[in-house]
């Protein structure tokens, strides 16, 4: 008998089960299709803008910068703000998303890196495929157009999220993810990203900057 | 280190804890850290306790169709291109896991966190083959250098102090300038960084665990704050995950429920900062993200524990909660215990893994205060299971001799209503005029373990239903004033 | 003492005392002050033949013990209207565990039920069933409260003995610093392993010097006994007693681990 087998067997026996009978099968084949959101959070459950304005609020709380962006013809500008205010120098890895491609990031001075990171990145660009107000979370997903390594390598992961993407909750999140990639799909990673990196692993002391960015800068496209 | 477990040396070990004043110090910081940040989290949640029934229901509900989601999480797994294995015991993970290593030709192995591969001892056998594993989390890295084992579940490091870590750190990174000062802990957090750094990069495969395993996607999660674990599983050419098969939770929903009392239980945030969702290996149009996706599901012992009365440590996820809250684990630290699971939740599943003639000291250590199960995410009435274990150890004559009869005797009389009465009455008399002038014996003879420490309050002399019925019989209405 | 009638003039409850062995053995005082309180609150109170709970077998192990005595409690007291016990660890083993104890024996499951509904640890049957609002007492100074394991969690025992202590004249409450930890007593384990029960029980001891209060106060005796050890081996002057004694205002005895005689000539 092979290892599966044998622990499904053995499951089966401890549960007194023999694994064919229909009831259980249409129990969690029922489970999956449907999906019960079960308890839902009331924090969240707000008018857009609330939920927007909490975003903002939880993310700070986090410990990551968060400012507003009014289109998206005006991110440029923001990460050059950013850049210079940390003292960084005008360059930028970022993938290839659409949103950010179209930008004129011509008028800034930023040089832009196109593709994964390789670890040699002070800053880079990812655009979100959510935000979750609940905790002030960032969604990621993983695609050619927003590579993972460029939420984790860089010193500053600097994220666009559009305020239309804000959810109230996880569930919401995932539904509008089911209707993108469909049902039972996933991109290779989603990456829920709270904050900036930190570890209180010496005398639980809480320290950022531990493997993973040590700041995260949210912009939040109203348009 | 995990391999050799020094649980029946519990109470050595015990006294080795309470001895050592660098031990006694990091703990404190259990106590005033975890506790408080949980509590304050958990009231800003009003959710929090209908939440904890919620996971605990949805665990019940994956382990009652526990066969059913396994075969649906495989077969979603392999349709996203990952490869699923089963393993019966250590030994079989192992030998999976270092098969794969061999198959694409690792020198070295980066290591996120995970709890399952101390359990089975898989560094020692990547050390054996000469393949070369990396702790990342920073905990995990630091006891690594120590040649320790964690003490704590999710914080390894918590019985070392900063100064210890900065002496690791010196004795080790010898590449680095001697001059350099280590004295802010933010500064070995930076040191470790950097080390750390290039051996993310260099890394052939990435193992990690996961925290569940989502039969609706095929997806494993990984929950963790510092981003190590989301290095290791991205950057190497394969990726392996070693995960215990209870970790299966049905839909996304499902594992969003208990995300949300995870991170609250363990360290007092709302979310952990990074909470990753793998599906399968890297797609055609994906740029980075490994080329090999395996998954290794792991029983020993667990199919076992189904339909008996330790089922509900299935649903354990954790979290830590348990042992940050005991008594004991606060005065002992997590090695004491003698091997990788400490505290409250260590001491229900360590018996089932080791068996309970070697384990049996880790449930019979517990004032049954009841506080782990108060805390505990997922409702696990710990002190009931470890209840069970004693029973166990009862039927089993694995109990000390001197308890079993020391039971019996006091049974003996309790079962005898009018002999217990007189020989109470008689020894109380006898011991409360042997203590009347202290008022407390300093010794006592069968009890070291109380009056080494203590004195024994003296009793006051006779008994209540021996005065009790001497009032009764001498007072008109029966003892009752009209 | 007043007529044993309540005000509405039905029957008076007829409540069985189950004083514990420890406090049967080791301090028959608290009895008498869980007595005269019940007798206050308008009981009738009867004393059946009684001696252990079963609780030091169940929790080493043996359960058939641990049946046979809890078999002798429920005979003994099934025919009372309440059990009360001025112990949370003993009420907590009677309300909680007996159904557990006998869930597979169809005879005596449902007594064992009938026994735990009707079971209540002494202050909060006060309190929470005969809707006692304060008692006539007086103790002159602060004390501070241990809140015991099995009573705060098992039975949510926490607010009804401050409740009444704030009713006696005199007396000031000063809570201590994690009042809610355990004192390290868990019964056989402070002597098994008496190493960390000692060092659990030092915690505990640091705490309740720290508050101040010269007077320590909880309801269970096992936890009293085991502080009241450990204070007086550092050499504390703090005095230890049962809550029933002062609520009952009976402190004329001496406190728990004190000399019987006044060591004067």
């Amino acid at each position: 008998m092979s290892a599966r087998e044998e622990i499904l067997s053995t499951i089966r026996r401890s549960l007194g089960v023999t694994g064919q009978e229909k009831p259980r099968l249409d129990t969690i084949n029922e489970r999956i299709a449907s999906a019960p959101r079960g308890l839902t959070v009331a924090r969240g459950q707000l008018p857009h803008a609330g939920q927007v304005a909490l975003f903002k609020e939880q993310a700070e709380a986090t410990l990551a910068s968060v400012v507003d962006v009014d289109s998206y013809q005006d991110v440029p500008a923001a990460v050059a703000d950013y850049l210079r205010q940390n003292n960084l120098p005008a360059q930028l890895r970022i993938g290839s998303d659409p949103r950010m491609a179209g930008l004129d990031w011509g008028k800034t001075a930023i040089e832009l890196s196109h593709g994964p990171s390789d670890g040699h990145d002070l800053a880079g660009l990812n655009h979100a495929f959510a935000g979750v107000a609940e905790t002030g979370t960032l969604v990621m997903t993983a695609s050619a157009d927003n590579p993972t390594t460029i939420n984790f390598l860089p010193d500053h992961a600097l994220v666009v999220v559009s305020a239309k993407d804000i959810t109230g909750d996880y569930e919401t999140m995932w539904s509008n993810l089911r209707a993108q990639y469909g049902k039972g799909q996933m991109p290779r990673v989603v990456n829920w990203v709270t904050g900036p990196s930190r570890s209180g692993d010496i005398e639980q002391v809480i320290l950022l900057g531990a493997h993973g960015p040590r700041r995260v800068h949210i912009m939040v496209v109203k348009d | 280190m995990s391999a050799h477990p020094t649980t029946s040396r519990f109470i050595d070990n015990a006294t080795e804890a309470l001895a050592d004043p660098q031990l006694q110090r990091a703990m404190t910081n259990v106590r005033s850290g975890f506790i408080d940040k949980r509590a304050a989290v958990a009231a800003k949640l009003p959710e929090f306790e209908a939440l904890r029934d919620s996971a605990r229901d949805i665990k019940n509900h994956a382990l009652a169709h526990l066969d059913l989601y396994l075969e649906r999480y495989e077969a979603n797994v392999t349709a996203s291109g990952g490869h699923v294995h089963w393993a019966r015991t250590a030994e079989e993970a192992r030998k999976i896991i270092l098969g794969i290593c061999h198959d694409v030709g690792a020198k070295t192995v980066t290591k996120g966190k995970s709890m399952i591969s101390e359990e089975i001892a898989l560094n020692a056998a990547l050390d054996a083959a000469n393949i070369v594993p990396v702790e990342t989390d920073l905990g995990e890295y630091i006891i690594q250098l120590r040649d320790e084992a964690p003490s704590h579940i999710i914080a390894p490091a918590v019985h070392l102090n900063a100064t210890q870590v900065e002496s690791d750190f010196r004795r080790v990174h010898t590449h680095l300038d001697a001059d350099r000062d280590l004295s802010e802990p933010v500064q070995l957090l930076t040191e470790a960084r950097q080390v750390l750094r290039s051996k993310f990069l260099a890394a052939d495969v990435g193992i990690t665990g996961a925290n569940f395993l989502v039969a609706e996607t095929g997806s494993s999660i990984i929950v963790t704050n510092e981003g190590n674990g989301d290095l290791t599983q991205t950057l190497p050419k394969t990726h392996i995950v070693i995960a215990s098969l209870e970790k299966i939770v049905p839909t996304l929903e499902d594992v969003s429920q208990i995300l949300r009392v995870l991170a609250r239980s363990a360290t007092g945030q709302e979310m952990s900062v990074y909470t990753t969702f793998s599906t399968g290996p890297r797609r055609a149009a994906d740029l980075d993200g490994p080329e090999n996706y395996h998954v290794v599901i792991l029983d020993n012992g667990r199919s076992s524990m189904l339909g008996t009365a330790f089922q509900d440590m299935l649903r354990c996820i954790r979290c830590g909660a348990c042992m940050n809250h005991c008594p004991v684990y606060h005065a002992v630290g997590g090695h004491a215990y003698g091997w990788v699971y400490p505290g409250p939740m260590g001491a229900v599943l360590t018996p089932t893994l080791l068996g309970v003639d070697k384990a049996g000291h880790l449930p019979n250590a517990s004032t049954f205060c009841g506080r782990c199960e108060s805390v505990c995410p997922v409702r696990i009435p710990l002190p009931k299971m470890m209840r069970h274990w004693r029973e166990a150890e009862f039927e089993r004559h694995l109990s000390p001799a001197t308890m079993r009869s020391g039971i019996k005797f006091w049974a003996f009389f309790a079962k005898r209503p009018a002999l217990y009465r007189f020989a109470t009455s008689l020894m109380m008399n006898v011991m409360g005029w042997m203590g009347r002038d202290k008022g407390r014996f300093s010794s006592l003879p069968l009890a070291s373990g109380w009056t080494d420490y203590r004195d024994f309050p003296a009793p006051q002399g006779g008994t209540f239903q021996s005065r009790y019925e001497a009032r009764r019989k001498s007072t008109p209405n029966n003892g009752r004033a009209a | 003492m007043r007529l044993v009638q309540d005000k509405s003039g039905s029957r008076a409850p007829r409540v069985g005392l189950f004083v514990t062995c420890l406090v049967d053995l080791m301090r028959p005082s608290i009895g008498f002050a869980a007595l005269k309180l019940l007798e206050q609150a308008g009981c009738k109170v009867e004393v059946p033949s009684q001696t252990c709970c079963g609780q030091p077998g169940y929790n080493s192990g043996d359960r058939a013990t641990a049946r046979d005595l809890a078999e002798q409690v429920i005979r003994s007291f099934s025919h009372c209207d309440y059990v009360v016990a001025p112990s949370g660890s003993c009420a907590g083993m009677i309300k909680a565990h007996y159904p557990e104890l006998f869930a597979d024996d169809p005879n005596l499951a449902p007594k064992a039920q009938a026994l735990a509904a009707k079971t209540h640890e002494l202050i909060s049957f006060l309190v929470d069933v005969m809707k006692v609002k304060s008692v006539d007492a007086s103790f002159d100074g602060a004390v501070t409260y241990h809140d015991s394991c099995s009573g705060l969690r098992e039975l949510k025992i926490k607010t009804q003995p401050r409740q009444l202590l704030g009713t006696v004249k005199g007396l000031t409450m000063v809570e201590m610093n994690e009042s809610e930890v355990c004192c390290g007593f868990g019964g056989t384990f402070a002597v098994k392993y008496g190493e960390i029960s000692n060092s659990i029980v030092e915690k505990k001891t640091g705490n309740i010097t720290e508050s101040g209060a010269p007077t320590l106060l909880a309801g269970d005796l096992g936890c009293l006994m085991n502080m009241s050890g450990k204070l007086a081996r550092e050499g504390k002057a703090i005095e230890v007693r049962h809550v029933a004694e002062v609520l009952a205002g009976m402190t004329d005895d001496p406190p728990i681990g004190a000399p019987r005689v006044s060591a004067q000539s």
